[in-house]
């Protein structure tokens, strides 16, 4: 920690330099790694990734190769880290691939609700007027239909399909990102640094991408970081109803599901999967809410 | 607040219009029918039950037929329990999952908004971070992995409390042991939502002017939370109440299959697993308009803490 300021302190004790100018990013930056819990979870999500994209292509196992001689075996017992599964699969390498799953899932469907919310939001705040209030109505309209019951409807009528699931959850969660983009996009559209960059005769265009964009993008990032570990839980809730993904791939909920039917005998094959899909929400979580405090201009004004 | 009811009353029309229209359809393209069972039914028997449901008119006839039964008040037969109407299958399951998600939102409004509080009284103190950590770790960890956990602890390890099921006899003659387990694992996640939610908003209430005046007067800490800070501070909850009330319906699916409960939920997963379509159909109109009291009922107990938001 204390090499950080070093470029910067060491010249000037007394007089502060002539200050650099100071984007929004590299003054987030600082105050994100002056945050110990955020940092450490981006470190450990950064291992996790590593592990659950590599893992399973290293590991002497295959994830779905039942072994019938070696059914239900504990942790640490015939070279299994973790044991194995009622089948006799590692348990380990079916962790690491359930895991590949859920963090894709989460982050496909989290891509998917960014794009159509982004589009509808921002088009509604710029346009304004009698486009943005029927745009907005029909997201007020969606708000109070039960989703999670359409989505289970969705699963059970038309199969278990990974990319419907991603549809299924991305059509959710965009309606969030389309209220918060086009509060920001309303509010921004007033702020004097637009006008300013308008009356000395810069392009709409790029109005937008240099002063617009780049404003919506902390939000953005914020909410990104806080909505992939709740498509994580929906996937996951999905599969323990037994709606998710079928043998023999797997995803974390599937594994909890599973595991909690054999937890009296085998405890293991519930807590591996439950934990590493607890410990990803965790630091999922402890990030966002650090990008928050970093990135929210209105958060940091009360401080 | 007539002319409010009534407005919320019309406003509410064209979402539930929508709502039923979107199942309709889904549950219809969908592969597989309500009459697909192990042995193949003979052609003629099969012809006569889809007359006899009108199964066999052209789609949008009987979307008009389901709309025009459903203003007279008439949600049909259930497709799968033959001999009940799909009222009567609502009216015995939704009492299980009132009782449910009613008792886990009362205590997670009562214990998230003391806990947030209590926080934010603490503000950066051991406490705090001691309940800020616990409020995280009860977002992270999902209801279905509570749930097993703490049936395996308090009812295969020490057996204090039943795994699952309705129980025997009444609430008070003993059933509320079979509600524990469920009632506290569904309240958990919705006591880390709003203790988080509290605290934030109490923190940004304790610091403004009105409650400097209050100290200022030498009230106790007490009295200011109770009769100052609490009202403003508990908008932004309030207004997280309504989604979370969607939110605890939902998790009410989860938990009602872990503990074996004959409520709403497990009636929505096997009707649709089998096809019924006017039971299915029921239970999401059901809860469309159930969310949409809930919003109201939110907005007039905001209109109750801010009375600037009345118009």
């Amino acid at each position: 920690m204390s090499a950080v300021g070093a470029p910067v302190g060491a010249a000037s004790a007394a007089i502060p330099p002539p200050a650099a100018p100071r984007s929004l990013w590299s003054d987030a930056w600082s105050t994100l790694r002056q945050n110990r819990a955020a940092m450490a979870a981006a470190v450990i999500l950064g291992l996790l990734v590593l592990l659950v994209v590599l893992g399973p292509s290293l590991s002497a196992y295959r994830f779905d190769k039942p072994n019938w001689d070696e059914i239900a075996l504990p942790p640490l017992t015939g070279g299994h880290l973790f044991g194995t599964d009622s089948l006799g699969r590692d348990l380990f390498t079916r962790t690491l691939q359930g895991g590949r799953l859920s963090l894709l899932v989460g982050i496909a469907s989290t891509l998917v609700s960014l794009v159509v919310g982004i589009a509808w939001g921002a088009t509604a705040g710029f346009l304004g007027g009698r486009v943005d209030r029927v745009m907005m109505r029909i997201v007020d309209i969606l708000y109070a239909l039960p989703f999670m019951f359409l989505v289970i409807l969705l699963m059970v009528l038309f199969g278990r399909n990974i990319l419907l699931i991603f549809v299924a959850i991305g059509a959710i969660n965009w309606l969030d990102m389309a209220r918060i983009v086009r509060g920001q996009t309303l509010g921004l559209k007033q702020r004097e640094f637009i006008e300013a960059a308008r009356v000395s005769g810069v392009r709409t265009g790029a109005i937008i991408r240099r002063h617009i964009v780049p404003n919506l993008l902390g939000v953005v990032v914020i909410y990104v970081t806080l909505t992939i570990p709740q498509v994580i839980l929906v996937e996951s809730f999905l599969s323990f109803l037994g709606l998710g993904v079928q043998e023999p791939m797997t995803s974390w909920g599937v594994m909890v599901s599973d595991g909690s039917m054999e937890m009296e005998n085998a405890p293991w094959m519930l807590v591996f999967p439950a934990a590493f899909l607890a410990v990803t929400l965790f630091c999922f979580n402890y990030l966002g809410d650090g990008l928050r405090d970093a990135l929210d201009p209105r958060d940091r004004s009360g401080r | 607040m007539l002319r409010l009811i009534l407005r919320r009353l019309l406003e509410s029309i064209p979402t539930l219009l929508i709502l039923i229209a979107v199942t309709f359809f889904m549950m219809r393209m969908a592969p597989g029918g309500p009459f697909d069972t192990e042995k193949r039914l003979a052609p003629e028997i099969e012809a006569n039950l889809r007359a006899a449901y009108h199964l066999d008119e052209p789609l949008y006839q009987q979307f008009g037929r389901y709309l025009w039964n459903l203003a007279r008040g008439d949600f049909g037969p259930s497709f799968q329990y033959r001999d009940r109407t799909v009222t009567e299958l609502i009216a015995s399951g939704f009492p299980v999952s009132l009782q449910l998600g009613g008792l886990a939102m009362l205590i997670a409004v009562l214990a998230g908004v003391s806990l947030g509080s209590l926080a934010a009284l603490r503000q950066n103190k051991p406490a705090d971070y001691g309940t800020m950590a616990m409020a995280m770790t009860g977002i992270s960890v999902p209801n279905f992995v509570v749930g097993p956990l703490l049936v395996l602890v308090f009812a295969v390890y020490l057996g204090w409390l039943p795994a699952g099921g309705l129980g025997e006899g009444s609430a008070a003659a003993g059933g509320w042991r079979n509600l524990v387990l469920p009632v506290f694992t569904l309240a958990l996640t919705q006591v880390a939502y709003i203790a988080r939610l509290t605290r934030g908003s109490m923190i940004e209430v304790l610091r403004s002017n009105f409650i400097r005046t209050a100290r200022a007067q030498g009230l106790s800490t007490g009295t200011i939370l109770l009769r100052h800070a609490l009202k403003p501070a508990l908008i932004p909850v309030i207004s997280y109440v309504g989604p979370a009330t969607a939110g605890l319906i939902t998790g009410s699916v989860v938990i009602e299959t872990i503990f074996d409960l004959p409520g709403l939920g497990r009636y929505f997963v096997t009707g649709a697993l089998n096809r019924d379509y006017t039971l299915v159909l029921w239970i999401v109109v059901f809860y469309g308009a159930l969310i949409i009291l809930c919003n109201f009922l939110v907005d007039l107990i905001y209109g109750w803490l801010d009375p600037r938001s009345r118009e």
